[in-house]
């Protein structure tokens, strides 16, 4: 611990860091001082109808019902484009600020909505079962430096997720409520105790770490958005409200490594049409939103946007105007060291009638190119296993 | 002088085993066997030794629920999946199940907070996280009841037996897909999970076993009325070879196999020493324990009494992290407190991670470390928090003159109480609580609400009743 405080100071990354909070993350190299910025689009987002295969017939044919018309689709090249809900996403794309990842998945997957998200948050295969999140496992053995306020927070969501099973994780709706709360957790000295007692008080230590940290004066009087030289977009919703949090949080110089937000809605069985496109407008507005008050910051080239879920829907509608639970799926990378494109795979249709879609990335290549390529940390031991990294950041 | 010393401790030592177990002792004994420990059930326990102690609990025992079922438990259901429902239909069902399902969480809470045996509840409670079941894979509220019915009756009864059962259980089969496993077509689930969770844990069986084993449950299957039925032409009657034994082997026949291995008894023995005890077992310790339950054929209150009177159990306290069903419903047996909603605090019990009928996986709650982190233990502390901002204000007023606590006094407050309507039940009473309990100083509330010393230590002129909120409040009230 002290001679890492020491490496910084000759770094001279302590004073920085102390002196000119939002400026030392113009240039933060690998590191946790660069942020994740994980999206849990809960309840399996259907990714066929999010990046949608508009030149395909069979697309068509799988999805009379609620195939989305052909001149709706915002293109993104001659064979695919976004949901016409995602209109607030097209200049992120423009500016080559989003990958979009087709086919992720992992092999055997699974069709339970609770252990499919739970081998995503462990990063564990379809048959293993391991108890903590992939990220708590990470900081474990390769831990956040001093100063941090938290590992990760965690935003409408009471879920740790990823974090899970003893990362330093805060739960926030909003972080004055947290710092109210937090007065419950006491202050005290660690003394000979049980491991049981022990772990209550690191809990609370965590607690009280997180709210100090959160207590700053600044936070007391959050900026008012509206003011800033560029308005962002009016985005409104509980996403939203999260994007702002996090927005006010490290406006702050609140230093975390990880924040994860929850949107959920999206196990659409049902008349799928009005709720999905609802939802992707709530994320894609929220995600400009994002990328608007973090690049005000100068945060945004420091900022890594992943979205997640537990699977992707069935390729074929079912009789109810919606979805069943499938397996590969879309999702987004977006960030302002992002090179943006299309990666993987866009989905096969032709041979499909009832079945799934193979994957053409495992997720845990996603999670080793976080790892290894933005944080600078040991992906390999992490995993257990090399998974290949997708060659998706600029240097 | 030595020598002195030591005869005359080894004298004392025997006498020790026979005095009573006192305040803490009894404490101890009811909150690991049960939820929480009321002061009035800790006065009955201290005089007793540490056997008669134990021997009252399993003594006491009971098989079947106080608290009467919701109605709709015996009544037919639809099965999940019915064709040709309109979509309105659909919805009209899952928002019955829906209810249902919280109906059913608040029964057995409720059934946690009044029944006389805990001890059976908490055992209840531990097959129900062994024997995994959940209600998202099942569907059906009324086979999760009939299920809890079952690890109810065999709770404290013969583990062979409820293996048996259970592998008949008709939310087990649907949980663990038995009912998809057919003659060409296995499905390995229930198989797999038999062996890695139910009985001999992980190392001890092959792949090979587990293919093996699920062409002998072939067959076993669900009426129409979803409950067991044997179809003879979807079992599988050729050869099959499991561990190392070959023979047209069916379900009985494997799950007797797991039963002749000792390591079932060991792996048992192990999972409930961690439950009651410690999370360290000593070797020795589960050794003698699973012998012992392996030659007993698998009775589990002989294990039970043996484990109890461990003299690793009587020095193990604060060892464990409570449970949110321990946190919660224990803190409103200490208390006397009834919630006007069930159903609420099923909810709060969700929050902090414990959904009853509905464990997180096959694996069950992991338990321990796991039951806290940031966010659950801002929530255990908001609960107590508001329990004890809702308390009625406390004015010592039954302390009497020599300092003893005015016990009548107390008595009559409470029952004048209780015959005023309008009051809410959640109430916490801290003037009367101490009077009934004799709770005089803050050394007494201590002594009956923790297994530890506060990490916060409290000021010695604190009176019983002012010590309540804090004490609640502090680090230590989260282990037991």
């Amino acid at each position: 611990m002290f001679q890492r405080r020491e490496f910084l100071k000759a770094m001279g990354a302590g004073l920085l860091v102390s002196v000119l909070p939002n400026l030392s993350y113009a240039l933060a190299p690998a590191g946790y001082q660069r942020l994740l910025v994980l999206i849990e689009l809960k309840g399996g987002n259907d990714g066929l109808n999010t990046v949608i295969p508009y030149a395909s017939d069979d697309y068509y044919r799988l999805r009379p019902s609620i195939g989305i018309p052909r001149q709706q689709v915002l293109q993104l090249n001659e064979q695919v484009g976004l949901h016409p809900a995602m209109s607030s996403l097209m200049p992120l794309w423009q500016n080559k600020e989003v990958a979009v990842l087709q086919g992720v998945g992992y092999p055997d997957p699974n069709l339970s909505h609770f252990r499919s998200i739970e081998i995503w948050e462990t990063a564990s295969a379809s048959n293993q079962y391991l108890g903590e999140g992939w990220l708590t496992r990470l900081f474990r053995s390769q831990p956040t430096p001093p100063g941090f306020a938290a590992d990760g927070v965690v935003l409408s969501s009471q879920n740790l997720g990823p974090l899970d099973g003893g990362a330093r994780a805060v739960v926030l709706s909003n972080p004055q409520d947290f710092a109210r709360q937090a007065k419950l957790a006491a202050d005290q000295q660690a003394g000979a105790h049980s491991s049981a007692l022990s772990h209550i008080l690191k809990v609370e230590g965590d607690i009280r770490t997180a709210a100090t940290a959160l207590e700053q004066p600044a936070m007391k009087a959050p900026p008012n958005p509206a003011e800033a030289p560029t308005a962002p977009p009016k985005a409104v919703g509980g996403f939203a409200q999260a994007v702002n949090t996090l927005a006010d949080i490290l406006q702050n110089g609140t230093h975390i490594a990880v924040a994860r937000i929850t949107l959920t809605g999206f196990d659409t069985h049902g008349n799928q049409q009005p709720t999905q496109a609802r939802l992707l407008a709530e994320l894609a507005d929220g995600l400009a939103l994002l990328k608007n008050r973090l690049q005000a910051q100068g945060r945004w080239d420091d900022t890594l946007v992943l979205s997640y879920a537990e699977f992707g829907r069935r390729p074929r509608e079912n009789g109810n105007r919606g979805t069943d639970h499938g397996t590969a799926n879309s999702h987004f990378l977006l960030g302002g060291r992002v090179k943006g494109g299309l990666y993987g795979q866009t989905a096969q249709l032709a041979g499909i009638n009832d079945g799934n879609l193979p994957h053409a990335i495992d997720f845990r290549q996603l999670y080793s190119t976080v790892v290894q390529d933005w944080w600078g940390k040991d992906a390999h031991q992490l995993f257990g296993q090399r998974f290949d990294r997708l060659p998706v950041l600029r240097a | 002088m030595n020598r002195l010393l030591s005869t005359i401790l080894l004298c004392l030592l025997p006498l020790s085993a026979w005095a009573g177990i006192g305040e803490e002792g009894a404490r101890h004994l009811l909150a690991r066997t049960g939820f929480g420990a009321n002061p009035g059930q800790i006065a009955l326990y201290a005089p007793l030794s540490r056997e008669q102690a134990v021997d009252r609990l399993l003594d006491h025992a009971t098989y079947t629920a106080l608290t009467a079922a919701p109605g709709w438990v015996h009544e037919p259901f639809d099965r999940p999946g019915k064709p040709n429902l309109s979509e309105e239909e659909k919805k009209a069902l899952q928002k019955e199940r829906n209810e249902h399902a919280q109906e059913l969480r608040g029964w057995w809470l409720e059934e946690m907070r009044i029944s006389p045996s805990p001890l059976t509840e908490k055992m209840t409670l531990f097959w129900h996280n062994h024997f995994v079941s959940g209600l998202d894979k099942v569907g059906v509220p009324q086979l999760m009841y009939q299920q809890n019915v079952l690890l109810r009756k065999q709770a404290l009864g013969n583990f062979g037996q409820l293996l048996h059962a259970i592998a008949r259980d008709p939310a087990m089969m649907r949980y663990l897909d038995t009912v998809n496993n057919r003659k060409g077509q296995p499905n390995e689930n229930f198989a797999r999970e038999v062996m890695e969770l139910f009985t001999l844990g992980e190392g001890h069986y092959s792949e090979q076993d587990i293919r093996e084993a699920a062409r002998a449950f072939t067959g076993w299957s669900l009426d129409k009325d979803f409950q067991f039925v044997y179809r003879p032409n979807l079992h599988d009657n050729g050869d099959k070879t499991i561990f190392g034994e070959q023979g047209n082997f069916d379900g009985d026949d494997v799950l007797d196999m797991l039963l002749r291995n000792p390591q079932t008894a060991r792996f048992i023995t192990l999972k409930l020493w961690k439950t009651l005890v410690s999370p360290t077992p000593d070797a020795a310790d589960i050794q003698r324990l699973s012998t012992l339950f392996y030659r007993d054929n698998y009775e589990i209150r002989p294990l039970l009494h043996a484990m109890l009177l461990t003299p690793a159990f009587w020095k193990s306290q604060g060892q464990l992290i409570k449970s949110p069903l321990e946190l919660t419903v224990g803190t409103l047996v200490t208390f006397d407190l009834t919630p006007p909603d069930w159903r609420a605090l099923a909810g709060l019990n969700r929050q902090l991670g414990q959904d009853v009928f509905n464990p997180p996986n096959v694996k069950g709650w992991p338990g321990g470390d796991v039951w806290i982190n940031s966010s659950t233990l801002l929530t255990r502390k908001q609960f107590l928090d508001r329990l004890s901002h809702d308390a009625a204000p406390i004015r010592n007023n039954f302390i009497k003159a020599d300092g003893q606590m005015d016990e009548t006094g107390g008595r009559q407050a409470r029952i004048q109480r209780l015959i005023q309507a309008g009051l809410r039940p959640i109430k916490l009473q801290p003037d009367e609580w101490t009077a009934i309990y004799h709770v005089r100083t803050a050394a007494d509330s201590a002594r009956l609400l923790l297994a530890v010393p506060p990490a916060q230590p409290l000021p010695a002129d604190m009176s019983g009743a002012q010590a309540i909120a804090p004490l609640l409040l502090d680090p230590a009230y989260q282990v037991q």
